[in-house]
């Protein structure tokens, strides 16, 4: 079993293939997921590798699925997804399978092209059909019109060039010649009616005569499918000019014309014709449809699959084009990272792909020595791959460094509900979490789109721990809603007599009468909820609380890198770095630690000694400053400053060996190797070998992690000049760099632990005002009425506990945690330089070309 | 039956609805015991009173007064609760039907 704590051991393999096995063997390999190929031909351009054909035909199956992908989605056809995952399919397979998509597409080109061409003739006809009702109309309202003054325009017992605009009265007052009115008639596009309205106007000067209907039903335009109004017209002019004019205005504004009889007679007939042509339209396009719609549906049944198979054959083109073809040209040569552990699970993979593809000779799996630094690979399950997720985040760990995502499994929810402790919000994120774990797999197989969703579904392992996480602390801080829990009744009594509170409004209570002298059993006395000094009890104990959660942390972190340089056998690292760095910081802030502690257990109201009462407790902020700064404490009272004796003189000389560590990990390190490399030159010019006598300690230089320092230690192969002197500055500017940054570190993040308090006060805070502005508007509403009030109350309330107490103040009291794990607690012992294995798995591949078509 | 909420609408007022119920049956209780840790929400205990036995009273009053109120809308809750049930049922098999 790999382990969580190191990444998995790798080790680089060189695999040869037969070339008619190369084809199944990564059919398997994909299958299996555990093997990283590695570009052998990285000059090659992809235009230039062997298997271009076969991805180009595969990028072409792939393009006709996703257009028959595409129609099915337009008729909502439901695809099936079986959830099968069918294995890469044979390469003679892959015929049958182009031209089953070339017949289908084919065939859906055509069915649509079909559909187009009647759809527009569909199109048409109805347009005529609207044109000659609505005309209808105009020509009815003219005719009435002609009743009392006009002719009728269209008078078949008349002559055309009889017609006149102003009827007779018109000829008779202007005495003109007899005029020609013509007209047409079509259908525009209704947004463009009042561009087309003013266009005529103004190329006609007012000549002609325009009337327009709304068609009330939208029709289907047959190229895009889309739902259009459109409005028939009608223009009256006169003569031939004006004919051509009115013409072209109709072209430029895409309104498209039809011939309309002139007499009634001659349009009824047209209409009739008209109503029967659309009647045979419509069966032919109801058959075509169903055409349609059967041969999608039985695209829709497979599809899914299809798309697995192709996208599997063209990974495995893909990935033999990394492969080199060795000289004879009868195997192919690969190199693969691999899991130590899981080589003989690949050994296994590569027979069956052997045995599949009915080849004699086995492939041969050759582990190689390599310098280069191999991938990190941490196997995870689903409970630790949000926790991985949120180290990687900051930075893929080295190559079998230590992984600190085992250790934030308990860490992060702590630290997050120390920020978030409440026993109320604790529990709805709790719920929360609970409902996606249980729900687990149906919710999973619904595939969403919904980003934050998806976010809280992969981290709802660690939702849930922060959801006990913060039950238990809002247990601890005896927080409910910011309401306390009185459960093993207040261990503090009241010593007031009646008249005295009458007459008071607020009472001190001392400790030493009203206090039972034992604690209450788990957690904050509910007393604190009324004191009126709450806030600062509370802060004296989270603060202190902060710092000792985050001393212990950042040891434990240095500790940690102890266990990196035992592995990496870096001896002198321990000593000269590791050793100065645990005793800076235990002899200043693990003494301030015990400074708190020795604090909380001397001092009591009870004590008969006046010197270890609590107004004589030393401020431990105080105490810590003059000791940093060598200033003695100043007794005031009868108090004494120190809490024990002998404090002072230890205090100066914990301070003085914290000091001294400064140069010991600023200098020695690179004195060391500058000692080394003078004493290795030396011998050098005289003999060679004692370079194996000194061996040991150039040896351990060398994997020191200085990287600039190796190639001076082989002399025999650089000439040794001003290129030391240059690794030797580099050397010591490193070494400054990380001891200021660990110096000031130290201080900076032992103050930075504070968020702790800060966050976790806010949040008490934030939620007691909001109990007391919203919910307790409802509760002191008098009479009966009341109820509704509290319902109403109550609702407003729960919404905004959820949206600002729970997700808001949750999402930062996560981010703050995320920083004190990323910068507080991994800056001591995490490097995080590595890269991620990503092997050549074809369930990898699969999700994200169906999460890019989905986009 | 009528649809008025969507999908949505009524899982919200379903989870509010049950949250509602059990919360406040439990402080109708408390009040109803006289739990100190409640008193702060009282009207009571903003006015100045000359005399115990007067603020005691009415403090007594108020307690009891407040549980029913919680009960009350405890009640109404069951009522949301019902409602949004109903459209969340007829929702979920709506979206079955489609």
């Amino acid at each position: 079993m790999g382990s969580l704590f190191r990444s998995e051991e790798m080790t680089l393999c060189q695999l040869f293939l037969q070339s008619e096995a190369a084809y199944a063997c990564v059919s398997e390999l994909g299958e299996l997921g555990l093997v990283q190929f590695r570009d052998l031909n990285p000059d090659v351009n992809a235009f230039q590798r062997k298997f271009v054909n076969e991805v180009r035909r595969c990028d072409e199956m792939e393009r006709k699925l996703r257009y028959l992908e595409k129609e099915i989605k337009k008729d909502n056809i439901p695809m099936t997804d079986t959830g099968e995952n069918p294995e890469a399919p044979q390469p003679r397979e892959m015929i049958d399978l182009e031209a089953t998509f070339e017949k289908l597409e084919n065939e859906l080109r055509e069915v649509n092209m079909n559909a187009e061409s009647l759809k527009r003739n569909f199109l048409e006809l109805t347009e005529v059909k609207h044109i000659l009702r609505k005309t209808q109309v105009f020509f009815d309202e003219a005719a009435q019109g002609s009743l009392v003054s006009y002719p009728q325009m269209a008078d078949p017992s008349r002559e055309e060039e009889q017609v006149q605009l102003l009827g007779e009265e018109g000829m008779r007052a202007g005495g003109q010649a007899a005029l020609k009115l013509g007209f047409v008639a079509g259908v525009i596009l209704r947004e463009r009616i009042p561009a087309f309205e003013r266009m005529l106007w103004r190329a006609c000067r007012g000549n002609v005569f325009l009337r327009q209907a709304e068609i009330e039903t939208p029709l289907e335009d047959p190229a895009t499918g889309d739902e259009v109004y459109k409005s028939v017209f009608i223009i009256f002019f006169q003569g031939d000019q004006l004919k051509t004019r009115v013409r072209k205005i109709c072209e430029g504004f895409r309104a498209s014309l039809y011939p309309c009889r002139e007499t009634p007679a001659d349009r009824r007939e047209m209409a009739m014709s008209v109503m029967t042509r659309i009647e045979d339209l419509n069966t032919v396009l109801g058959q075509t449809q169903d055409h349609r719609h059967r041969v999608l549906v039985a695209a829709a049944k497979n599809i899914k699959s299809w798309f697995i198979k192709v996208r599997k054959i063209k990974a495995i083109y893909h990935t033999l084009n990394l492969f080199n073809l060795d000289v004879t040209q009868k195997c192919l040569i690969a190199e693969c990272w691999v899991p130590v552990l899981d080589m003989e699970s690949i050994q296994l993979a590569l027979r069956r792909g052997t045995e599949r593809s009915g080849s004699s000779v086995p492939p041969i799996l050759n582990r190689m020595d390599t310098f280069e630094e191999p991938p990190t690979y941490n196997r995870t399950n689903k409970f630790t791959k949000a926790f991985q997720a949120l180290v990687d985040a900051y930075g893929v760990a080295n190559y079998r460094e230590v992984n600190p995502a085992p250790y934030a499994i308990i860490t992060f929810p702590f630290l997050f509900a120390v920020m978030f402790g409440d026993l109320g919000h604790g529990l709805i994120m709790f719920l929360f979490a609970l409902y996606m774990v249980l729900k687990e797999k149906p919710l999973q197989a619904k595939k969403t789109d919904n980003e934050i969703w998806n976010i809280f579904f992969g981290g709802r392992y660690c939702l849930l721990l922060m959801g006990m996480f913060s039950m238990y602390t809002g247990i601890i801080y005896n927080d409910v809603f910011s309401k306390s829990l009185n459960v093993f009744g207040s261990h503090w009594s009241s010593v007031y007599d009646m008249n005295y509170l009458m007459r008071n409004k607020d009472a001190t209570i001392d400790p030493k009468d009203a206090y039972s002298s034992t604690p209450y059993p788990v957690g904050v006395d509910p007393v604190w909820q009324f004191a009126s000094n709450k806030i600062v009890f509370l802060n004296a104990f989270k603060m202190k609380v902060s710092i000792i959660l985050g001393v212990a942390q950042m040891l434990f972190g240095v500790i940690l890198s102890l266990w990196n340089y035992r592995y990496f056998g870096k001896r002198l690292d321990i000593y000269l770095l590791f050793i100065p760095q645990i005793i800076f910081l235990c002899f200043l802030f693990l003494y301030m630690v015990l400074l708190m502690f020795i604090k909380w257990v001397s001092y009591e109201a009870t004590a008969t000694d006046e010197r270890l009462l609590p107004t004589c407790a030393p401020s431990i902020l105080i105490t810590f400053i003059n000791m940093v700064l060598f200033k003695p404490a100043e007794p005031s009272g009868n108090c004494d400053p120190y809490m024990y004796g002998g404090q002072g003189g230890l205090q100066k000389l914990l301070v003085v060996v914290a000091l001294l560590c400064v140069p010991w990990m600023l200098l020695a390190k690179p004195l060391y190797i500058m000692r080394n490399q003078r004493k290795a030159h030396l011998p050098l010019n005289n003999h060679v070998n004692a370079v194996e006598e000194n061996g040991g300690a150039a040896h351990a230089d060398l994997e020191s992690g200085v990287q600039n320092a190796a190639p001076a230690q082989q002399p025999a192969h650089k000439p040794a000049g001003g290129h030391d002197e240059e690794d030797l500055q580099e050397i010591f500017i490193h070494s400054g760099i990380h001891t200021i940054e660990y110096v000031l570190g130290s201080v900076s993040h032992t103050a930075s632990y504070l968020r702790l308090w800060a966050l976790s006060l806010a949040h008490a805070q934030l939620s007691e005002v909001l109990w007391s502005m919203v919910m307790r508007m409802g509760l002191q509403r008098e009479g009966w009425f009341g109820g509704v009030a509290v319902f109403l109350m109550f609702a407003f309330w729960a919404v905004l506990t959820v949206s600002i107490l729970v997700l808001m103040e949750g999402l930062s009291a996560f981010l703050h945690t995320l920083r004190l794990h990323w910068v507080e607690f991994q800056s001591k012992f995490y490097s995080g330089a590595g890269y991620t294995f990503s092997p050549f798995a074809f369930e990898v591949i699969l999700e994200q070309a169906a999460s890019s078509n989905d986009d | 039956m009528l649809k008025i909420c969507g999908p949505k609408l009524s899982l919200c007022g379903l989870i509010i609805s049950a949250w509602g119920i059990v919360q406040l049956v439990l402080m109708g209780a408390f009040y109803y015991v006289q739990s100190v840790g409640l008193a702060e929400d009282l009207e009571v205990m903003e006015t100045n009173y000359k005399d115990a036995d007067e603020f005691y009273a009415d403090a007594d009053k108020a307690y009891t007064q407040t549980a029913y109120n919680c009960w009350i809308a405890a009640c109404l809750y069951i009522f949301t609760l019902l409602i949004s049930g109903q459209q969340f049922y007829q929702n979920s098999r709506n979206s079955l039907d489609a």
